[in-house]
């Protein structure tokens, strides 16, 4: 076990992968001379060469493109796009081939791709460059969507993602590229589509991915001076969604907080409500509540973009008056 | 290219079995027997069967949403096609593709693709790979004339000349993005010119004579393997029917069509081989009679080939055994 930084992790991870596996190459745009836009590529160039760190240019439609063309081809390729506003740009390829070939070819292609991009507000970055988009990605059949949240979940799911047989796309929240950690190289991953609890509880069910479970791991602490115990589950998995442990947190607090940074219209979190509504209506004692991006593209001015997106005290109000209805 | 009578009999074979498919494929869908967008490629078929006599096995093709002719030369099997036309489980996408989605591994045939321009990334890719892992190997690209107003056209050329990519990119220049004549959509109406904008060396042909695409496609295939770098054919061509069965064909004139219909590339085909002194080799009615039993057994097939299981519905999202 060692101190790590979230981005060391997924560079040690792909540099892992590089050594282990010749079909492993990354690719996009920045990655290699520069450094990597989060300097998450930093050394990589000089360590396995242009033929296998690859620049692209801005042409993330094609290089996106491109992964899948190899993938089908034998190869194994991490797409990296800058930052998740740009994957739009990409989305054809994303949606209309990575995510189609292996039905519309009736089993005989499929895409062992893997695409990572920066996701998430926070930075000051304005409406073109800060949106939480995982939950759109989410919506689609054909994709596996990771959000890996700790140092060592940054770290194990690139690993998990490339042995995966079909198009892996990891969303890597931007603020947490600094953020430390525990890393264990040795530590057998938890699987994709299984969700982790990060504290156990037994008061209300706060459900979340990505950076806001240290958000919500904040609201417990504070949840926890008046009396409630709250139990935080990081999803990690966007799709596949662990519904098994979902509901059985569902049946022991039956109460739920979703917490989520993407917009409430048309969000995962409304997914998960909906879910939660089918799986355990039963089980519920309070109308569920949810935490979310307010309704605006994320604007520049930092009092205005923390209104906006979800905080601990948000999540603290939600759980106390969840928790208070009965 | 030595025409032999031998490449003679395949040539005119090959592109009267896409002729007659797809006039059975017209008369299916009338009885409503195979549905869906069917995009027709009658009048392109010297385009496929060229191009496809400079291909081996182990080069790979990415076509576009009219692409039974290359399905069919490629190596498909006529029942395989009409079965997926039919969405049955012996289609050679096991009924979920249909007309726009023909694939198969074996022949490495990659789709089949139905958003334009949207197959070129995926070639780029291909290419890429057979790079990385030294195999001396071809990926041909085609897409129509529509395909080179997508931001994707120029992003891939870009990208297989910046890398030295053994693509080999063929235009079907059909005259029309859809239903649009290319003046109204292009500035610039000779194709091959925008590739070479790219450094990648192009050529503009008679996309309608079997015999010059077949030479075009073999010297570029030889050159691509040589340097391992793009070559880029722009096929001058003309479909003979409507854009898709739901299209009324408002947009040109029946006498334009009738010009081009003079330069279809059975006509210029038979018009060569008489001047060679081969017309009287081919033995036409023989011909068209085999294809008769293939399109024959290839319908028969389809309509006994059973349906998927509606339990299968959700299978062939994600791959059945994982590695992880």
């Amino acid at each position: 076990m060692a101190e790590t930084t979230y981005r060391e992790a997924v560079r040690a991870a792909i540099d892992d992968a590089m050594s282990s596996d010749e079909r492993v190459f990354l690719m996009g745009e920045d990655v290699g001379h520069y450094g990597g836009c989060y300097a998450v590529s930093m050394g990589l160039l000089e360590k396995f060469g242009e033929q296998r760190i690859i620049d692209t240019p801005l042409s993330e439609s094609t290089f996106t493109g491109a992964g899948i063309g190899a993938a089908l081809n034998g190869m194994r390729p991490i797409v990296e796009i800058m930052t998740v506003n740009f994957s739009l740009l990409a989305l054809d390829q994303i949606m209309n081939n990575a995510a189609t070939l292996m039905h519309m070819s009736g089993g005989q292609f499929n895409v062992p791709l893997v695409i990572r991009m920066a996701t998430g507000g926070g930075k000051q970055l304005g409406a073109q460059h800060s949106h939480s988009l995982e939950g759109w990605f989410a919506h689609i059949p054909g994709l596996k969507i990771l959000t890996p949240a700790t140092v060592q979940d940054a770290y194990d799911m690139v690993g998990l993602a490339l042995q995966d047989p079909d198009p892996v796309l990891i969303f890597e929240n931007a603020l947490l590229y600094n953020a430390k950690g525990e890393l264990d190289l040795d530590a057998i991953p938890l699987p994709i589509g299984k969700a982790k609890i990060e504290k156990e509880g037994k008061d209300v069910t706060i459900l979340t991915y990505g950076i806001s479970v240290f958000k919500a791991l904040e609201a417990a602490e504070s949840l926890a001076k008046e009396g409630i115990n709250a139990e935080v589950i990081d999803l990690r998995s966007l799709r596949p969604l662990d519904d098994e442990t979902i509901m059985a947190s569902v049946a022991k607090t039956h109460r739920v907080v979703i917490v989520d940074e993407g917009w409430k219209s048309g969000s995962l979190s409304a997914e998960i409500m909906a879910r939660i509504n089918e799986q355990a209506f039963y089980e519920l004692d309070a109308p569920m509540a949810r935490v979310c991006t307010a309704e605006v593209p994320l604007p520049y001015a930092k009092h205005l973009e923390d209104a906006a997106l979800p905080q601990a005290d948000k999540i603290v109000e939600a759980a106390i008056k969840t928790v208070g209805v009965s | 290219m030595n025409l032999t009578i031998e490449k003679a009999k395949e040539f005119y074979s090959k592109m009267l079995l896409i002729r007659r498919f797809e006039e059975k494929c017209i008369e299916l869908y009338s009885s409503q027997k195979i549905r869906g967008f069917l995009h027709l490629y009658i009048g392109e078929e010297a385009v496929a069967v060229g191009l496809c006599d400079a291909l081996s096995e182990d080069d790979a093709v990415l076509a576009t949403y009219r692409e039974h002719g290359h399905a069919l030369i490629r190596g498909i099997s006529a029942k395989s096609v009409m079965a997926e036309l039919y969405g049955k489980i012996d289609g050679c996408s096991r009924g979920r593709g249909g007309s726009m989605h023909l694939f198969d591994a074996k022949s490495r045939f990659y789709g089949g693709s139905a958003i334009v321009g949207g197959g070129l990334p995926l070639a780029v890719g291909m290419a890429l790979a057979d790079k990385m892992q030294n195999r001396n190997r071809v990926t041909v690209a085609i897409f129509g004339d529509g395909a080179v107003a997508e931001g994707e056209f120029h992003e891939s050329l870009n990208l297989a000349a910046l890398w030295e990519l053994p693509i080999l990119f063929v235009c079907e220049n059909n005259q029309y993005a859809m239903g649009t004549a290319l003046k109204y959509t292009e500035s610039q109406t000779d194709i091959y010119k925008k590739a070479e904008s790219y450094n990648i060396h192009s050529k503009q042909i008679d996309g309608m004579d079997v015999v010059e695409v077949a030479k075009a496609a073999a010297r570029a295939v030889e050159d691509i393997k040589d340097t391992s770098k793009p070559v880029f054919l722009e096929c001058l061509t003309y479909r003979f029917r409507a854009h898709s069965m739901f299209d009324a064909e408002l947009y040109r004139e029946k006498t334009e069509v009738k010009v081009w219909k003079e330069k279809g590339p059975l006509v210029v085909f038979e018009k060569k081989l008489k001047e060679l002194g081969l017309w009287s080799e081919i033995p036409v009615e023989a011909i068209e009679a085999d294809i008769k039993d293939t399109i024959d057994e290839a319908v028969e097939f389809a309509e006994n080939s059973e349906l998927e299981p509606l339990e299968d519905l959700e299978k062939f999202v994600y791959s059945e055994v994982s590695n992880g």
